[in-house]
């Protein structure tokens, strides 16, 4: 019923916007993730995205799992791209749907916030003199 | 055996994206320490340890026939 792929083909938010769509649904919030040109004042010319492509998709299948089990009723999309992205191209989309509007909101950023956290995937900057792996969050395991 | 994986910069130090070696028995510390010998500076970098898709802790038994990645932390989104 839900959908979890990392993929180096183009997102098209359509996909997913109708994947989570259905007769019980009323509202559905799509968020695009999207390669950003200029971060603390440094310019990014692309980005390099690399993913541990079978567990990223085993760990967003857990991230939807949990959504579901937080808010009944939701159906869930992610997909993250991996590869070389240019500026103003989208790195991920997450699509949720609902009944009700709140609870689709509340859940996408709840995916987003997870997948930042824990899905092992990783972005490069190339900058005009150089380059860097982002190391955003750490997770511990407890 | 085992087989290993390692990625963004973790796989820029040891000029290889996986590998397999040979493996008895022992924990994830263990391994870190043969990587560490193996790749000087490995431990050098942070990163989490996951045995076949799952994060664990260091005292956690790898067994022959594992997959272990070595997974830096992440910047998805």
């Amino acid at each position: 019923m839900n959908l979890f792929e990392v993929t180096p083909e183009v997102l098209c938010p359509n996909r997913y916007l109708q994947y989570v769509t259905h007769a019980e649904v009323g509202a559905v919030t799509l968020f695009s993730g999207i390669v950003r040109e200029w971060t603390n004042g440094k310019r990014t010319l692309f980005l390099e995205y690399e993913a541990y492509v079978p567990m990223a998709e085993k760990m967003l299948t857990e991230i939807g799992a949990d959504i579901q089990r937080k808010w009944p009723g939701t159906r869930i999309a992610i997909a993250h791209r991996i590869g070389k992205l240019q500026i103003s191209e989208t790195a991920v989309i997450i699509a949720v749907s609902s009944p009700h509007r709140q609870i689709a909101y509340e859940a996408n950023e709840f995916a987003i916030e997870q997948i930042k956290k824990l899905v092992p995937i990783w972005k490069k900057e190339i900058w005009e003199d150089g380059e860097k792996w982002v190391g955003g969050q750490t997770y511990k395991p407890l | 055996m085992i087989h290993l994986y390692y990625f963004a910069q973790i796989k820029e130090l040891t000029q290889k994206k996986e590998e397999t070696i040979l493996w008895a028995d022992g924990t994830v510390a263990e391994l870190v320490k043969w990587a560490d010998e193996t790749y000087p500076g490995f431990t050098d970098y942070s990163w989490q340890v996951a045995v076949n898709e799952e994060y664990v802790l260091e005292t956690e038994q790898i067994n022959p026939g594992d997959t272990v990645a070595f997974i830096p932390p992440v910047s998805g989104g």
